[in-house]
């Protein structure tokens, strides 16, 4: 369950940004801090949003950013910033942006659980709230 | 008729489009509608069969101009709401 659950090192609060680049960077450095990604992933993903647009963003203000599982990739990890001001990834329905999680897979499906986990959470607008009006990681961290 | 086949979509077929199956499957549950759930990746979902194509509209726009495959586009991949009236409307209308 713990393996699930996004570790408190990939969590960041207040995090400025000027753009949805800055953003992904800032969310996937957390990944890359804690070596469970390279930083080649980092700018994989933000290539991935400039080649097929902003899909990413899947909800009001959320999006996750990807790439595919690579040799940048060394374990299976989610990570989230929370912007302390939105902004805009081009998704005119769900802009701006203010949680911005990464995740990085080993695997096609080795990551399933974690995603399933996320779900879950992202679907109860209450948490959503929650998570965004926290000010400290350990907040998030008992929210998740 | 046999089981509805549905594809979700997203850029490499492992984030969005997981998040969207997983919502779908518990909207088609609670509509009682069998049906298997698969994702795919924008690259190769125009020739792999299936029934419908869930996707984001981003993707969706670039997916009907080369799929025969009626696409359903969802905005927000977390809103049980929105998927349902989408499903509601295509498989109960």
């Amino acid at each position: 369950m713990t393996e699930d659950k996004i570790k408190k090192e990939h969590i960041a609060t207040g995090v400025k940004v000027a753009d949805w680049e800055s953003a992904i960077q800032a969310s996937g450095d957390l990944l890359v801090k804690s070596e469970a990604v390279t930083s080649d992933y980092v700018k994989q993903m933000i290539e991935s949003v400039n080649k097929n647009g902003p899909y990413i963003v899947i909800g009001p203000g959320i999006a996750i950013a990807h790439a595919r599982p690579s040799e940048a990739v060394r374990e299976n990890a989610i990570s989230l910033a929370i912007l302390e001001k939105g902004v805009p990834f081009g998704n005119e329905q769900n802009d701006p942006v203010d949680l911005v999680f990464s995740f990085s897979a080993t695997g096609s499906d080795s990551h399933l659980k974690m995603i399933e986990e996320l779900s879950r959470i992202l679907l109860d607008e209450e948490k959503v709230e929650q998570i965004r009006k926290s000010k400290t990681v350990d907040e998030v961290y008992q929210i998740l | 008729m046999s089981k509805l086949k549905i594809m979700t979509v997203c850029g490499f077929g492992l984030g969005s489009s997981m998040v969207l199956k997983m919502n779908l499957e518990g909207v088609l549950r609670e509509l009682k509608i069998e049906a298997d759930v698969f994702t795919g990746d924008v690259g190769s979902a125009q020739s792999t069969p299936a029934d419908y194509i869930f996707t984001s509209k981003e993707l969706g726009e670039k997916l009907s101009s080369q799929t025969k495959t009626p696409v359903v586009i969802i905005h927000s991949f977390v809103n049980k709401g929105e998927i349902k009236e989408k499903a509601e409307e295509i498989f109960q209308g």
